[in-house]
């Protein structure tokens, strides 16, 4: 076995015993929560958004969700306001905590009007507590929006390079930029936080969302007195969002090395280090952690050594950004890339998902021939399996359908090569039904 | 009800499988994979739609979910309790495979009809009245299914009971307490008797009415009336006080009226069906200090479900295998029983000279079966077959007489409720399709119509010219 792993994290030169931090949220609202959250073992923690006094007034329905599959919170949204505490107070506990924590990471996320003014007094109030940086929320999407901030800012690249420049003209410590992802293509955004100067960018912040409307009274769900506005969608549902934006960044020729500290639903370490082979040097959760408490990264601290362990890495800078380059463009896939589908006959329970599944909705390339005593196993036909994956998705079983790689003996040919040679070398790896 | 009674009742006859919790359903329908062709609906006689009515459960529509399984088998609530459905639904489900518990469908199907019925939702409707009369002899399962689904169609309906105030057959007093109470049957009869059924009870035919009125009166006739009395021992001593048939015993428990049963210290139930499972576990659970279950032949050739056979151990019954009753013994009343040994050789039984033994006892219960209801079919002329059975077509439940239909017990020897709903479905399409052929059904009726050989699958379309064929 190998050295053991260090968990150490080094985001935009913002450093913390390990990568796991509290996102900007309830669960970093006060002083009194953060130092627990370091207690138990969390390596940072974003604080909850200061804004200028006097403090905003919050409504009294804050949060909703989805369950589904009777897994509570796959989805969950909220239209909290930033912190509606003084920032005397918040300033006050920021440099206790620092002070009591001195290697944990204390990042301050802010959110005034876009004036040079207003950022320069703020940041300048907020270096007095010793925080080791800033993360600039451009992202949050209700409510601050309406007033010309959060998402309003992060929806407009030139805005971005503008906060953004007139924090860097006071601070001393790094600068992140916190993305929002209500946007068409997160990279403008990216390039402006790098040419206003940013040391780093945080993503993604929540989806503009609306939770569902109750059936009886026909009102929105989690309403305001039978109202309710767009909020903020996160959680397990929103990760594979999070993940593409996360690698849009990291491969993006203009903002690639630029360092991200990746958030999305990221509930355990396994998901965590995903963003972290993407591109992130550090990771933030906040809906696992109000599903569930502090103490879920015990979990996420030794599940992340584990497989590092098992691994081989010794340092995080190991394995940040390694999957990042497989992130391609899909004329740069190969076509001649073959896989079908193998379905294991003793896994099998006859439950026949994959094959209504690829009748009526893919290929048609599965049959069972009922005739053999009530059979109700399966068959691939494998010369017609376009290996789409549907059937081995839609499977119960672990390990029942295999997508299994056939030789098919051509050399590979992407889309881009086989357009420049003028639409030929395509050799047929299955059959397609519209010839 | 005295308070002795009251506390035999709420301590040992607690519901086997109690109602579950909402937020319980909703998690046990999720587990529901929701299989194509689903083995759970060709595994129910009455081919109802399970993965669909889970769905429905687990979307939060109860009353729809409840209407798929009333469509299919009108006796759905009865069926979610009475339904041995380790031998059906539950023992085809896909889980198995996978070492994995089945799903609840049972207790699903109960917390769908449960809400039904405690909203007091009537999901059907009658269609207007066609103008033909049909007569239903027997208001147990099979007939009042038969009913329900014939005032669908149109047809008047009057269902002729013998019983002077309570209908419902062995669905109301033959279901073991604690799998089913009477009033569970009842609502469910009720509720299907506010379809506009006209129920005579109290009425026997060929002694009330006579068959030849019948026969005038009605365009058509459909009999379900089960099984007779419990066979009798043919021994000494069957005529003592203490010696019980297995139904009436079980009615009395079903009532709630323990006194002309008696105390016992050793009951002795004869038989190993799951009738008598039902008496072995009735009296240890209204008291009898030891019961005794005894069968002339072998374990191995017991006709009752394991999981019934393991009900009764779990009761602390004892078990008595290849004993024959030869006499019971007492003065007036009960006081032992003496039984043959037996063996059975290449299947065929023995009794073994020399050994016969007694066993003391203070009540002997006979579960060994019912008599077939002679008279009314031979009444009406029908062919029985050689066991007693009235003879049908299969698809068509029609009796050798062509206004006379039949189902449930009459025809199939004492099977299950579920049985009996299907057959009383089957025959009331049937008995339409004779009635008025090529009409076809109002509105409203093509779905349980389409249940009752089980629903197609897949429609299959033809291929365009531009496909090519995708198995070719």
């Amino acid at each position: 076995m190998g050295k053991k792993p260090n968990l150490a994290a080094n985001c935009a030169g913002i450093k913390s015993p390990n990568p796991f931090w509290l996102a900007s949220a309830p669960p970093a609202n006060s002083g009194e929560q953060v130092m627990r959250a370091f207690e138990y073992g969390w390596g940072g923690a974003v604080w909850k958004t200061l804004g200028q006094d006097p403090p905003v007034i919050n409504q009294t329905s804050r949060y909703g969700a989805i369950d589904i599959g009777g897994q509570k919170i796959a989805g969950f949204n909220n239209i909290e306001l930033i912190t509606d505490r003084p920032l005397e107070d918040n300033l006050r506990e920021i440099t206790e905590v620092k002070k009591r924590f001195p290697k944990h990471a204390v990042v301050i996320s802010l959110m005034v009007p876009c004036e040079r003014k207003s950022w320069h007094d703020i940041v300048k109030r907020c270096l007095d507590t010793g925080a080791d940086g800033f993360e600039l929320n451009f992202g949050c999407p209700h409510g601050m929006s309406e007033r010309g901030m959060g998402a309003a800012v992060g929806q407009v690249p030139e805005y971005i390079k503008m906060v953004t420049e007139f924090v860097k003209e006071k601070s001393t410590i790094p600068v992140l930029v916190k993305l929002t992802p209500n946007i068409t293509d997160v990279r403008y955004a990216a390039r402006a936080a790098k040419a206003g100067g940013a040391d780093g960018v945080a993503l993604i912040n929540t989806i503009n969302s609306i939770m569902g409307v109750d059936l009886d009274t026909m009102k929105p769900k989690f309403a305001v007195g039978g109202k309710i506005s767009h909020g903020g969608y996160c959680g397990p549902a929103v990760k594979p969002i999070a993940l593409n934006m996360v690698s849009q960044i990291s491969t993006d020729p203009e903002t690639k090395g630029l360092p991200i500290s990746g958030i999305g639903g990221i509930s355990t370490w396994a998901d965590a280090v995903e963003f972290m082979l993407l591109g992130s040097s550090s990771v933030q959760l906040c809906t696992a952690v109000m599903h569930y408490g502090f103490r879920i990264v015990e979990e996420l601290n030794a599940g992340l050594e584990d497989w590092m362990e098992k691994q081989g890495f010794e340092t995080l800078d190991d394995f940040i950004g390694k999957t990042a380059p497989d992130i391609v463009d899909w004329k740069k896939l190969n076509l001649h890339h073959k896989t079908v589908a193998k379905i294991d006959h003793d896994k099998c329970i006859g439950c026949d998902l994959c094959f209504v599944a690829c009748n009526d909705t893919a290929h048609q390339c599965i049959t069972i021939d009922r005739k053999k005593n009530g059979n109700r196993k399966p068959v691939v036909i494998e010369e017609d399996c376009v290996g789409c994956n549907l059937c081995s998705l839609v499977c119960p079983v672990d390990g029942c359908i295999t997508m299994t790689e056939v030789k098919t003996g051509h050399k590979p040919l992407t889309w881009e090569e086989y357009t420049k040679n003028g639409f030929s070398g395509y050799k047929e790896v299955y059959k397609r039904m519209h010839g | 009800m005295d308070s002795t009674t009251k506390k035999i009742f709420q301590e040992n006859f607690a519901e086997i499988k109690p109602a579950l919790r909402p937020e319980e359903a909703v998690i046990e329908a999720h587990r529901c994979l929701y299989c194509y062709d689903a083995p759970c609906i060709k595994a129910c006689p009455t081919h109802i739609d399970i993965p669909r009515f889970i769905k429905q459960i687990a979307s939060n529509n109860l009353t729809g979910s409840a209407k798929t399984i009333l469509e299919a088998n009108a006796l759905g609530h009865s069926c979610a309790r009475a339904c041995p459905v380790e031998v059906l639904c539950e023992g085809a489900c896909v889980y198995h495979d996978w070492q994995e518990k089945p799903i609840d469908i049972a207790r699903l199907q109960r917390r769908a009809t449960d809400h039904l019925n405690e909203t007091g939702t009537q999901p059907f409707r009658a269609a207007p009245d066609n103008g033909l009369r049909v007569a239903v002899i027997g208001g147990g399962p099979a007939g009042v299914s038969c009913a329900s689904y014939l005032r669908r169609l149109g047809y008047a309906v009057t269902i002729f009971e013998k019983h002077d105030s309570v209908p419902g057959g062995l669905n109301t007093f033959g279901i073991a307490e604690y799998k089913m109470t009477q009033k569970v049957s009842l609502d469910e009869f009720k509720r299907l008797f506010k379809l506009g059924i006209d129920v005579r009870m109290g009425v026997e035919i060929g002694k009330d009415v006579s068959v030849e009125k019948l026969l005038k009166d009605f365009a058509a006739v459909f009999v379900g009336i089960g099984l007779g009395e419990t066979h009798k021992l043919e021994i000494p001593g069957e005529g003592l006080r203490g010696v019980w048939d297995a139904l009436s015993f079980i009615r009395y428990v079903k009532e709630r009226d323990l006194g002309p049963l008696g105390k016992s210290e050793t009951t002795v139930v004869i038989g190993a069906g799951n009738t008598s499972i039902d008496a072995v576990t009735q009296s240890k659970r209204t008291g009898a200090k030891r019961v005794i279950m005894a069968y002339r032949r072998s374990e191995a050739d017991m006709g009752a479900y394991g999981f019934e056979y393991e009900l009764a151990q779990t009761d602390g019954a004892e078990f008595l295998w290849n004993a024959a009753p030869v006499r019971v013994i007492g003065k007036t009343k009960v006081e032992g029983i003496e039984f043959a040994r037996t063996k059975v050789v290449g299947g065929k039984l023995s009794v073994l000279k020399g050994q016969n033994f007694t066993i003391e006892c203070d009540r002997v219960i006979k579960a060994i079966g019912q008599t077939k209801h002679f008279a009314l079919a031979k009444g009406f002329g029908l062919a029985l077959a050689s066991d007693g059975r009235i003879k049908v077509e299969a698809e068509t439940l029609r009796t050798t007489h062509p206004k006379v239909f039949a189902g449930g017990d009459a025809i199939n020897g004492g099977k299950e409720v579920v049985n009996a709903a299907a057959d009383g479905k089957r025959a009331a399409w049937a008995i339409h399709n004779a009635l008025q052929p090529g009409v076809p059904a109002p509105e409203g009726n093509d779905y349980w119509i389409s249940t009752i050989d089980g629903r197609k699958v897949a429609p299959i379309m033809p291929k365009l010219p531009s496909e090519r064929a995708a198995h070719g």
